[in-house]
């Protein structure tokens, strides 16, 4: 019997075993993870049948009828339920959106599954998203638009939903006169003030300056009140239009169109409909700005955040650490020095990233900033420009924290170059330079991009160190826009990895953010993989031309 | 004898003679005898000769272990000189000497002088990249760049700057046609270079080399890592190459050096034993110590 357990170990079976046991496990981990964010983040989307029933909170108490989508449900113990009136020793509750913030004060509900009698799934419920007080459920019995009354009839529907077509668009104009050219006017009308801020600095405040700028001011005074007058039209457009509907309890209430983004009747739909209905939602997840203090809406300007700082931090950290990887590996003396550099490279890799936050916070933004601001943007004072957490302070920031990697593997790239190739170019009368950029370096590409790859993930997934160097809850406008000098480095920017914990941990209405957080948290995993997929391709396309030289 | 000066084909005579009707007497007072005179004779020999390379009383240390002792040698002009002995005696580490190969390697430092056509290439007023660019060098294993196969051939030219296609690519072709690999690939210029088999590499290796037309082409064990058809057509390169270049090559291979080789020199732990025309050296030995490396006596 010993004998055979011998041999079995002997035969290195249970190490095969051991590994193969830890392999899966990672695996496991790995996709457990992934499809537990996928399935609770994406089912968001879909849209769910709203019940309609009466609610008994004991047998005893009156009904009320309730109306609303099932988000969750679970058992829990008698006591955890709040010892309700009804039998059992666990008992099931479910977890019921009912919307109508603004009429019942709150928009999620515990209901117990025993009290829950009647239960159907009307047709015509509808469910209404606002830009205000969340989602809207009830029945649509009338609408006014442009004072003209609509009674229920068969076609009342269609009606409706034509108006919100044509009112999203009046709304989508609006924001493009407020955002893009009010905004527009204002950053020139601000440029002009700090121009003539400098003007009085350098006291060259001469009349005729201060006249022309006078000048360019009245001009864009009159294109903005001409876009005031349009706004004022669009929205006595906009405010023309209500509808009136009641909610499960019949209680009547009037919504004017302009707070209204989207109606659907869920129950009504079939599952074209429903996929169709579901890849709208997503895409307006990815391509919307957020509302209601993130808790609906889209996240574009996190993923537009997050891509410009990983992209500007990888401009930035890429030639910086090649460059310092190959005087270290091909100039230097490789002495005790460059030792001792190399391992305080190889630690800066471990330093905790808000240990760099607060280093950015302290010498990028309040040093280099607050200098940058006195000589160059003296007339902007006491307001700070650079002074302030931003994008380039967060990029540089993130560059600092993931030098060591792209150095290591740069090194270690150059380092794979074999001596032949280097003699072979050496021999041929070029000099050390002209070897590096024409033999080492493009063989050392793959090296450095797979340096890149582990920057950018790391990178992309920071979010401590960002908090203290310009990542904010919501940021009014984009990094990149169409106003000189198009890239605003001074911005603050949103970011997705912030945003997960802002949403999850800061959020007023934490149970409507719940299923944000897991798809947030989905599409910077995403987002992370597909970074990392590109570079691998590029790196693998790179790494088969210099394979067989390596080999060599 | 050595006071009379005779004339090479005399001594010649003399030495078959000696060689044939007294083989192997009184080994010690002949070897004497035999130094000088062949010494003599392959001065004269090199007198006829435009001398290419020539060092004198050379040393080269590692780190102060000395690799090369006293080195005196003439490489003459258009011919191929070879280099043979054991590993570890220092023929590549002289040959690397050559276009100063060796100063990649830290630590080394060289006494004595060697001058390549009068001028000292250790001068420190010389430039290393145009010494490379006069004495080219292949490598005991081939080591193509990973370019196409016309990149590699014009590697060299783009490092001096010439950018004119056309001028490129005649050097291309005129290099490959010269290291007879233009019939194998120039249907497939573009391809990476690593496709080609080692001795295609070889050649090409060999044909980047005379793109940028250098003086002296060194050769490392060119075909020590080739199959017998290969090195035959490397050893056929040689041969047309010399009417061109002078070629120093470094060989474990006996029948090699006897084949392509005009002059060889035998070298030992470090210090040149013998140097003499081929023929002479392999046939008749000046040196107990050769003449024991190359009927295999030797370890």
């Amino acid at each position: 019997m010993n004998l055979r357990i011998k041999n079995w170990f002997d035969s290195g079976t249970p190490f095969v075993w051991l590994n193969a046991g830890a392999v899966s496990i990672s695996v496991v981990m790995v996709v457990g993870l992934i499809a537990l964010i996928a399935v609770r983040g994406l089912g968001h989307f879909w849209p769910a049948d709203i019940h309609v029933f009466d609610y008994y909170a004991s047998p005893t108490d009156e009904s009320v009828r309730l109306m609303g989508e099932v988000v969750d449900e679970e058992s829990v113990s008698r006591s955890r339920a709040g010892n309700p009136a009804y039998a059992g020793e666990t008992i099931k509750r479910n977890l019921i959106k009912t919307g109508n913030r603004d009429v019942s004060g709150l928009d999620f509900r515990w209901v117990l599954d025993a009290g829950i009698k009647n239960d159907n799934l009307p047709k015509d419920a509808m469910v209404v998203e606002r830009h205000e007080w969340g989602n809207f459920y009830g029945f649509l019995t009338s609408l006014e638009i442009d004072g003209k009354k609509f009674q229920a009839t068969d076609s009342l529907w269609d009606k409706f939903q034509e108006t919100i077509t044509k009112n999203t668009e009046i709304f989508d104009e609006i924001r493009h006169i407020e955002k893009d050219l009010i905004g527009g006017i204002n950053y020139k009308m601000e440029r002009l003030r700090l121009k003539q801020r400098g003007l009085e600095l350098k006291e060259e405040n001469t009349p005729d300056k201060i006249k022309g700028l006078d000048d360019e001011r009245e001009v864009l005074q009159t294109e903005y009140n001409s876009y005031t007058n349009k706004l004022e039209e669009l929205y006595t457009v906009l405010n023309n239009s209500s509808f009136t509907a009641k909610t499960a309890d019949e209680k009547e209430i009037k919504v004017g169109f302009s707070k209204v983004v989207r109606a659907y009747q869920p129950n009504a739909m079939n599952l074209f409909a429903k996929v169709g209905f579901y890849f709208e939602k997503l895409w307006e997840f990815l391509s919307a700005d957020p509302r209601e203090a993130n808790t609906e809406g889209g996240i574009f300007p996190a993923i537009f955040g997050t891509v410009l700082m990983v992209m500007i931090m990888a401009v930035l950290v890429t030639p910086f650490g090649v460059i310092a990887a190959v005087y270290l590996r091909e100039y230097a003396n490789q002495g005790p020095i460059t030792r001792l550099i190399r391992i305080a490279v190889n630690n800066l890799a471990g330093v905790p990233s808000v240990v760099y936050g607060v280093f950015g916070l302290g010498f990028f933004v309040y040093f280099l900033g607050g200098s940058i601001d006195q000589l160059l943007f003296p007339e902007a004072l006491p307001a700070p420009t650079f002074g302030t957490p931003g994008l380039l302070w967060a990029s540089l920031t993130l560059a600092i924290l993931t030098v060591p990697v792209v150095i290591v593997a740069t090194e270690e790239g150059l380092s794979r170059v074999p001596r032949a190739i280097r003699e072979g170019s050496l021999a041929l009368g070029a000099t050390k330079a002209e070897t590096m950029w024409r033999t080492v370096l493009p063989m050392t590409a793959s090296a450095m991009i797979t340096g890149l790859i582990l920057a950018v993930a790391r990178a992309a997934g920071e979010v401590a160190p960002l908090m203290l160097v310009g990542v904010v809850k919501l940021a009014p406008s984009l990094g990149v826009d169409g106003n000189a000098p198009f890239l605003h480095l001074d911005r603050k920017f949103m970011h997705l990895g912030f945003h997960i914990y802002d949403v999850g941990f800061q959020s007023p209405n934490v149970e409507a953010a719940r299923p944000l957080v897991y798809a947030t948290a989905l599409l910077l995993v995403v987002l992370i993989i597909i970074l990392n997929l590109t570079a691998i391709r590029i790196r693998n396309s790179l790494r088969e031309k210099y394979r067989a030289a390596e080999s060599s | 004898m050595q006071q009379n000066h005779p004339s090479t084909a005399k001594i010649i005579e003399e030495i078959e003679e000696s060689a044939v009707t007294e083989p192997n007497t009184s080994t010690t007072t002949h070897a004497i005898d035999m130094s000088s005179i062949v010494k003599t004779d392959v001065d004269a020999k090199l007198a006829d000769e435009n001398i290419c390379i020539e060092a004198n009383n050379f040393n080269l240390f590692y780190s102060g272990a000395q690799a090369l002792k006293d080195i005196s040698l003439t490489i003459p002009e258009k011919r191929v000189t070879a280099f043979i002995g054991p590993s570890g005696c220092g023929k590549s580490t002289l040959l690397r000497c050559f276009n100063r190969m060796n100063d990649l390697i830290d630590g080394v430092t060289t006494e004595g002088t060697i001058k390549l056509e009068g001028n000292d290439i250790f001068d420190k007023n010389i430039n290393v990249a145009d010494l490379r660019r006069r004495v080219g060098m292949v490598f005991q294993k081939p080591n193509p760049f990973p370019k196409s196969i016309y990149e590699n051939v014009a590697y060299g030219l783009r490092i001096q700057g010439i950018k004119d296609r056309r001028t490129i690519d005649t050097v291309v072709e005129k290099s490959l046609r010269g290291a007879a690999l233009w019939d194998e690939v120039k249907d497939r210029l573009e391809d990476l270079a690593m496709g080609l088999s080692g001795g295609q590499q070889q050649r090409l290796v060999i044909a980047r080399a005379i793109a940028i037309e250098p003086e002296v082409i060194l050769l490392d064990e060119p075909a020590s890592a080739l199959d017998p058809i290969s090195t035959l057509k490397i050893e056929e390169l040689i041969y047309e190459l010399k009417d061109k270049y002078t070629i120093v090559i470094v060989t474990h291979n006996m029948q090699q050096a006897a084949r392509v080789s005009d002059y060889t020199a035998y070298l030992y732990m470090g210090e040149m034993i013998e140097f003499n025309d081929t023929s002479t050296l392999f046939t008749n030995p000046n040196e107990k110590m050769t003449e024991d490396y190359i009927t295999g006596r030797y370890g």
